[in-house]
């Protein structure tokens, strides 16, 4: 058993992975080397490197396709989110993913329905956002002098505008030459309308007043430039008007929408572009006759009518007659307006002549009221001064005569001196009694009483009391007084023990 | 006439072809009705004389040339002679 599982390892190569990968990558690359497939483009990527990497898909099947950038500016439609295409390539895959992908080679639409589809929504886009709105359109100049033609310098295109112009009216025509299908044929066709735009009026080459988008007819496909966004925009934004031109009368491109004027073919466009110079001829020459008859016309119903109103005229002198009568009429009117404002004016001056007064009557006037007013100040001072005196007088009798004042003073002093008189005994009976008990209180008092109880009193013979020994001299004479009298003494020469003894 | 007087600012040899021919085509009608002054009617006659022969000039000014653009290096636009393959 252990052999027989063995044995089976020797018959099959053992292969490495990265054989394996490589071997895989070779079988898909021999066996798919250059495919076509159809189906939807899905999750379209377009890098920062610009390679494009998305998915190509049907109902049921999904595979990885990738598009490197020097492939993408060669396609000619530009991959978009839904796009019904038929991819040219090969399949090739990645070994260190083992990823298989299709690189594309060359992209196209799958179909006309889906290319009409995404034009029809392309051109809704477009309209939406006011590019073929009818207000934008500019009205073609009715003789332009100088046509710029964006087309391909080589072909039929060119010469049929040449032909037709020559036809009608030989102008300057400036070819921008452009590539008119296929890659890049969208940038030129933008740079050309953008550059006679961006010619400067006046300069060396002279700026177009109308320009041409022409190209010949050829299948959906071949006339896609002309549907492309920026030439569509570039045709919209033109300063310059602009005729478009492209394919045969049934072919409508996105442009057609966006120009000033569609023109079915490219000979038509000529046609669109100038007037037919014969006809231009032949109409100033018919007004040249026009202008000479109805001048003529005109002069000669002058000359009648100057001659038909000089008849009418009449006779000078007669209508001199007339004048003059009015003349006269009018100026007789005139002396008799002038007079009756003359006596008007006069009346007038009379009638303020008698309004006026004579100064001396005025004068007169000026004295009298002087007069008037002289004797109403006199009697006015007069009145004055008898009101003064009324007051005074008024004042004097208010005043009081001094005898009844004196009089009156005289009852009030008798008045007084009657109280006075009434209050004096009283005044002294009180002192009196006053006295008497002064007295009685002296009496008691009196040396006389204490003398009764005793005591004498020595007087000198001045009658002067002494009081003191010391003030008695020898011989001198005293009175001695005691309670019932006095008896005169003389002070011994004795000595002081005798004097003493005495007392 | 105000509206001629107007026009005749603008010196007849100023005027494009259409507007000379617009201009002559209303002096006709202008003469025609016959109501311009006298003055006015040979001053507007004169005018139309010479915008009819402005135009004959502009008409026969009309000659075919055909040149292509170039642009040099610096991005000036130039022109070439231009020949048709016939």
């Amino acid at each position: 058993m252990n052999d027989a599982a063995e044995t089976p390892r020797t018959n099959v190569p053992e292969l490495s992975v990265s054989e394996l990968a490589l071997g895989v990558k070779r079988v898909l690359e021999d066996s798919f080397g250059r495919i076509r497939v159809r189906g939807e483009l899905s999750r379209v990527n377009i890098a920062g490197s610009g390679h494009m990497y998305s998915d190509l898909k049907d109902e049921n099947a999904v595979i990885n396709v990738v598009c490197w950038k020097g492939t993408m500016s060669k396609l000619s439609i530009r991959p978009e989110e839904g796009l019904d295409v038929v991819v040219t390539g090969r399949m090739t895959s990645y070994p260190q993913r083992s990823n298989y992908q299709l690189v594309i080679e060359s992209m196209e639409l799958a179909g006309e329905g889906a290319l009409l589809k995404m034009l029809e929504e392309r051109k809704k886009k477009l309209a939406g956002e006011g590019l073929f709105a009818a207000e934008r359109k500019k009205k073609l100049p009715f003789l332009p002098q100088t046509i710029g033609v964006v087309t391909s310098p080589t072909g039929a295109v060119i010469r049929d505008i040449m032909h037709r112009l020559n036809d009608r009216f030989p102008r300057h025509v400036l070819v921008w030459p452009v590539l008119v299908q296929g890659k890049g044929a969208d940038e030129q066709i933008t740079a050309a309308i953008r550059g006679f735009n961006a010619m400067p009026a006046g300069g060396a080459v002279p700026r177009p007043d109308l320009i041409i988008v022409a190209r010949g007819g050829g299948s959906l496909e071949d006339l896609m430039a002309f549907n492309e966004e920026n030439v569509v925009r570039a045709v919209a934004e033109s300063e310059i008007p602009l005729i478009s031109a492209v394919g045969h009368e049934t072919d409508t491109t996105l442009i057609d929408y966006a120009s000033d004027m569609r023109a079915p073919t490219p000979t038509g466009a000529a046609e669109i572009a100038v007037p037919r110079r014969i006809d231009l001829l032949a109409q100033t020459r018919e007004n040249e006759q026009r202008l000479t008859g109805a001048t003529d016309r005109l002069l000669r119903t002058l000359k009648e009518r100057t001659q038909s109103v000089g008849v009418r005229l009449g006779d000078p002198t007669r209508l001199l007659e007339v004048k003059t009568q009015s003349l006269d009429h009018v100026s007789h009117k005139l002396s008799t307006v002038f007079d009756r404002i003359i006596e008007s004016r006069r009346t007038r001056v009379i009638e303020s002549g008698a309004k006026l007064r004579h100064p001396r009557a005025l004068i007169q006037d000026k004295a009298q009221k002087l007069d008037y007013a002289s004797r109403s100040l006199t009697a006015g001072f007069d009145r004055l001064l008898e009101k003064r005196n009324a007051r005074l007088s008024e004042q004097a009798a208010r005043l009081r005569m001094p005898k009844s004042l004196l009089d009156e003073k005289q009852r009030e002093l008798t008045m007084h001196a009657a109280a006075l008189a009434r209050l004096a005994p009283r005044l002294t009976a009180d002192k009196e009694k006053e006295l008497s008990a002064a007295t009685r209180m002296l009496d008691s008092l009196s040396y006389e009483n204490v003398i009764k109880r005793g005591y004498a009193i020595i007087r000198d013979e001045n009658g002067k009391a002494i009081t003191k020994a010391a003030n008695l001299n020898d011989g001198q004479n005293i009175t001695i007084e005691l309670g019932d009298g006095k008896k005169d003494a003389t002070i011994g020469t004795g000595s002081a023990k005798s004097q003493q003894s005495l007392f | 006439m105000t509206e001629a007087s107007a026009a005749q600012a603008t010196p007849v040899e100023q005027l494009s072809f259409e507007a000379g021919l617009a201009e002559l085509e209303k002096i006709v009608r202008d003469l025609e009705s016959g109501n311009a002054p006298l003055e006015d009617s040979i001053s507007a006659y004169e005018r139309g004389m010479a915008l009819k022969k402005h135009c004959e000039k502009k008409l026969g000014e009309a000659q075919a040339k055909i040149e292509k653009i170039t642009i040099s290096e610096d991005g000036t636009v130039k022109t070439a002679p231009f020949e048709t393959q016939e």
